[in-house]
């Protein structure tokens, strides 16, 4: 079987890769949200001990006590990282980051003590070997399919994770968000941190010895936080975390076969651009949605501004204002500059840059800013008794902000012609 | 295996530093413990503890560009380009933090797997050269602390003595800013520089520890050593010592123990040294550590209890107008509402004390106060009905809520607090020269119960 030009052999490596990455994802969305995320790491870390032992213990490389071994230190590693952090009155990260490293270290000195009597390479750790999933010695027949040992352990580990989350789905959701309203509501807060570091730290260890941890904190983390980014429902955050692991294991695959490197690090890789084009592009907290609303906001005001401006000048009877003269009172002549752009491509100003003047419908709408200031003005000496003197500033800041039902209200309290500093409130 | 005699002989060797290899790696790891101990404490302090492991991950492409760039192995251009990366990459965290929605956890997690991702795929392709060999490059993950030569030696010196350069010398504004950032803006001093300064400084120690301990380990010995330190004090000085001093031991401990065992590495060596270090602290330190805590609440628990003891029956004196007459245990009980063995452990104390006498010839068995047992006890309840006193009178509190809030405090009051109440009641005319009757029913509790 072929397809897109890959064989059965390519095609199991892949769906392997997509298997752990979404396996990894659904767990990991619970720690971005918890703020726990490199608890992944320090897991993916700590567990090697677990394997060392297991090995020193059966002294055979079989996957299950070495899976219990690793499950073991797995949650050691949570249960010390939290009883550390209470009983020490430490930070979370300092007692994690003690727990994982010294775990860390004991596993590296046991592994060189068994790797006298059988090899068992530290280097595996680190990247995995998900290129060998699908090799001959690795397959096993499930009712006459070929199937790789990996792809049915990570699919297993797949079902629990989703069984898990659907079978506990409010108590992961309200212990995630407000553990006091959890533990007030009958929600063991307690129980449900420990069944999910057992979930992050099963996952972790089906999922090292395919990609290694590197690969593994990468899953945990990436698709959940942009996720996070994406969505705020966590209905929508965990599918939504599944396809970018998905995607992200997919992409790094097909660019560590293009350069021909091994696929664990492209997929971190392709995680990372993931994360950083959801972060940029994302509709309501991406970093570019943020920065041009800001701006629109900006343009916004500097356009009202200048409206006001010209208001005040023809209310004065000062005659057409200079372009140069409006930039340098707006005080960011490039805002400035683009202002009176838009302003003029709104046919709200007319005339050349030596004078600026308003059109019928800029006057309409400057009548509007004026009126509003003026109102805001003489609420705030009349009804909060404001000095004469603090009351511009203010103004001047608000009169952008007021909808026009405030604006109607304001004129039915205040009930006044004439604003504080003796100058006439425009008609609507 | 080696034989008893060999590694007598390897001791001897090691302590008289007669190996000039060993002499060098063991000055090296010293002086790494050295310069991590003290740029770590202030990195754990500043909450930023995970940074050095985010750090030495994401060095790793700064080697292989490094290697791309120069075309071979040169270690001075690999730590620079290590250096460049792992600023970058805290620069990347810092902006995720900053500008997007995503905290400090995820945003480590993502860059220490993203840029370790690309170390990792550029390491294989500098495999995949004909002229590839990334021997030089895993050290930089791993570590490799036996292969330390002079020249590391010095740049690490040289490091450490930059690290304690600059600790003196910025010791007031390093404080500042991981105590009270704010505070430390509010008096005009550039905050974002002294942080940018600290952070370097971190990542120069992360980096130059790299071939030396690996990325893993590097995080070991800039967080452990520091965590550790705190235990003993809570004054930043003495912290930064300590933990410098920790690291230092751990560093020489460590690669001790590793040339004196088999195909046993330095760096993990020097972790678990650390751990070790970090363990004793943990238990036995006598400021913060689990046990003399423990101790101390344990303490308090048992004078509470004695006092409590005490003024039962004292209560009980009253109410049957003896002072020292005799209480059965039953009484006793309904007063408190004690366990029997709780009981029987207090009064066994109290005894012991001279407190109390018992009398065992009576069925269930009886106490009383002893001479000391009365003067103790009237202090106690003294202190309990002048604070009842004060409550009634300055907190305008009914004379039947005042019990329990006297009871909780009455063991805790400082001798200086109690006379200023005293004086306080006295002026008012509310205290009585001999010790002041209960302002409430003492039988109260007793029928509740």
């Amino acid at each position: 079987m072929t397809i897109l030009g890959f064989d059965t052999y390519d095609l199991w490596v892949i769906a392997t890769g997509v298997v752990c990455a979404v396996a990894c994802a659904l767990p990991g969305c619970y720690l971005v949200l918890r703020q726990m995320s490199m608890l992944g790491d320090a897991i993916a870390h700590a567990i090697l001990p677990g394997l060392a032992i297991a090995f020193l213990v059966t002294g055979s490389r079989d996957i299950v006590p070495m899976m219990l071994g690793a499950m073991a230190v797995g949650m050691v590693t949570a249960v010390l990282t939290s009883g550390l952090s209470r009983m020490g009155r430490m930070g979370a990260d300092a007692s994690m980051g003690v727990v994982f490293t010294s775990l860390f270290a004991l596993g590296v000195i046991l592994i060189s003590i068994a790797a006298r009597r059988v090899d068992l390479d530290a280097n595996c750790v680190f990247y995995g070997l998900l290129e060998g999933a699908a090799a001959p010695s690795n397959m096993r027949s499930v009712g006459g399919v070929e199937l790789p040992r990996s792809f049915l352990v990570l699919g297993g580990v797949l079902v629990v994770n989703i069984t898990v989350i659907v079978l506990f789905w409010k108590e992961l959701k309200v212990a995630s968000f407000d553990p006091a309203l959890a533990t007030s509501i009958g929600i063991n807060a307690t129980m449900i941190h420990y069944m999910l570091m057992a979930m992050v730290a099963g996952t972790t260890v089906a999922s090292f010895e395919s990609v290694g941890s590197i690969l593994v904190v990468a899953m945990l983390v990436g698709p959940g936080a942009a996720a996070h980014l994406l969505t705020d429902r966590l209905r929508w955050m965990l599918p939504i975390a599944a396809g970018v692991a998905a995607v992200s294991a997919v992409t790094g695959y097909l660019v560590a076969s293009r350069i021909g490197t091994s696929v664990a690090g492209p997929m971190s890789i392709m995680v990372g651009l993931a994360f950083v084009l959801a972060a940029l592009l994302s509709s309501r907290h991406g970093v570019i949605a943020k920065a041009w609303s800001r701006a629109c906001l900006v343009l916004r005001i500097a356009q009202e501004d200048v409206l006001g401006m010209l208001y005040r000048v023809e209310e004065a009877a000062a005659g057409p204002l200079a372009a140069s003269t409006v930039r340098a009172a707006l005080g960011r002549p490039m805002i400035a500059r683009a202002a009176v752009a838009r302003l003029r491509s709104r046919a709200m100003v007319q005339g050349s840059d030596g004078g600026v003047v308003l059109t019928d419908a800029g006057r309409q709408a400057a009548r509007r800013m004026v009126r509003t200031h003026r109102l805001w003005e003489t609420y705030l000496t009349k009804e909060l008794g404001l000095p004469l003197d603090h009351v511009h500033e203010p103004s001047h800041r608000a009169e952008h902000f007021i909808t026009p039902k405030v604006e109607r209200r304001l004129t039915e309290h205040v009930d006044a012609r004439e604003d504080p500093h003796g100058k006439e409130i425009p008609a609507d | 295996m080696m034989g008893a005699a060999s590694t007598m002989e390897e001791l001897i060797r090691l302590i008289t530093l007669q190996d000039s290899n060993t002499r060098v790696v063991l000055l090296g790891a010293a002086l790494l413990g050295l310069a991590a101990g003290i740029v770590g404490s202030f990195a754990v302090l500043r909450r930023r503890a995970l940074v050095g492991d985010a750090l030495a991950h994401a060095a790793l492409p700064g080697v292989c560009v490094a290697y791309f760039v120069v075309g071979h192995r040169h270690f001075v251009m690999f730590l620079a380009g290590a250096l460049v990366f792992g600023l970058l990459g805290v620069a990347a965290i810092s902006l995720i933090r900053a500008h997007t929605r995503i905290k400090e956890d995820a945003a480590l997690g993502i860059v220490l797997s993203a840029f370790f991702g690309l170390g990792i795929t550029l390491s294989d392709l500098i495999q995949r050269e004909p002229s590839g060999n990334r021997a030089g490059l895993e050290t930089f993950i791993m570590g490799k602390t036996a292969g330390m030569i002079q020249q590391d030696v010095i740049l690490i010196g040289a490091v450490a003595a930059l690290a304690v350069g600059f600790t003196v010398m910025m010791f007031k504004e390093f404080k500042l800013l991981c105590f009270d950032r704010e505070f430390a803006g509010s008096l005009g001093r550039p905050v974002t520089l002294i942080d940018l300064m600290l952070m370097g400084l971190i990542a120069l120690c992360t980096v130059i520890g790299l071939p030396a301990v690996g990325a893993v380990l590097m995080a070991a010995l800039l967080i452990i050593p520091a965590a550790a330190a705190r235990f003993w004090t809570e004054r930043l000085w003495v912290t930064v010592a300590v933990s410098g001093c920790i690291g230092m031991a751990s560093g020489l401990a460590g690669v001790a123990a590793s040339s004196l065992g088999e195909r046993v590495a330095a760096g993990p060596m020097v972790t678990l040294a650390a751990a070790g270090c970090f363990v004793v602290s943990f238990v036995c330190a006598p400021k913060r550590g689990v046990l003399p805590d423990l101790a101390r609440r344990v303490g308090l628990r048992r004078r509470v209890a004695q006092q409590n003891l005490l003024r039962s029956l004292y209560e009980l004196g009253e109410t049957s107008l003896n002072m020292r007459g005799w209480h059965s245990l039953h009484d006793v009980s309904l007063k408190r509402g004690w366990s029997a063995p709780h009981l029987e452990r207090t009064i066994a104390r109290a005894h012991r004390s001279g407190l109390v006498k018992k009398d065992v010839s009576e069925v269930g068995g009886r106490i009383a106060l002893t001479e000391r047992g009365v003067d103790e006890a009237s202090a106690v309840v003294r202190a309990h009905r002048v604070w009842e006193l004060y409550l009634i009178e300055q907190a305008d509190i009914p004379a039947d809520h005042v019990d329990r809030d006297a009871d909780a405090i009455e063991h805790i009051l400082p001798r200086d607090v109690l006379e200023r109440l005293e004086t306080k009641l006295r002026r008012l005319g509310r205290l009585p020269e001999v010790l002041p009757m209960s302002p409430h029913d003492l039988d109260h509790r007793g029928r509740q119960m």
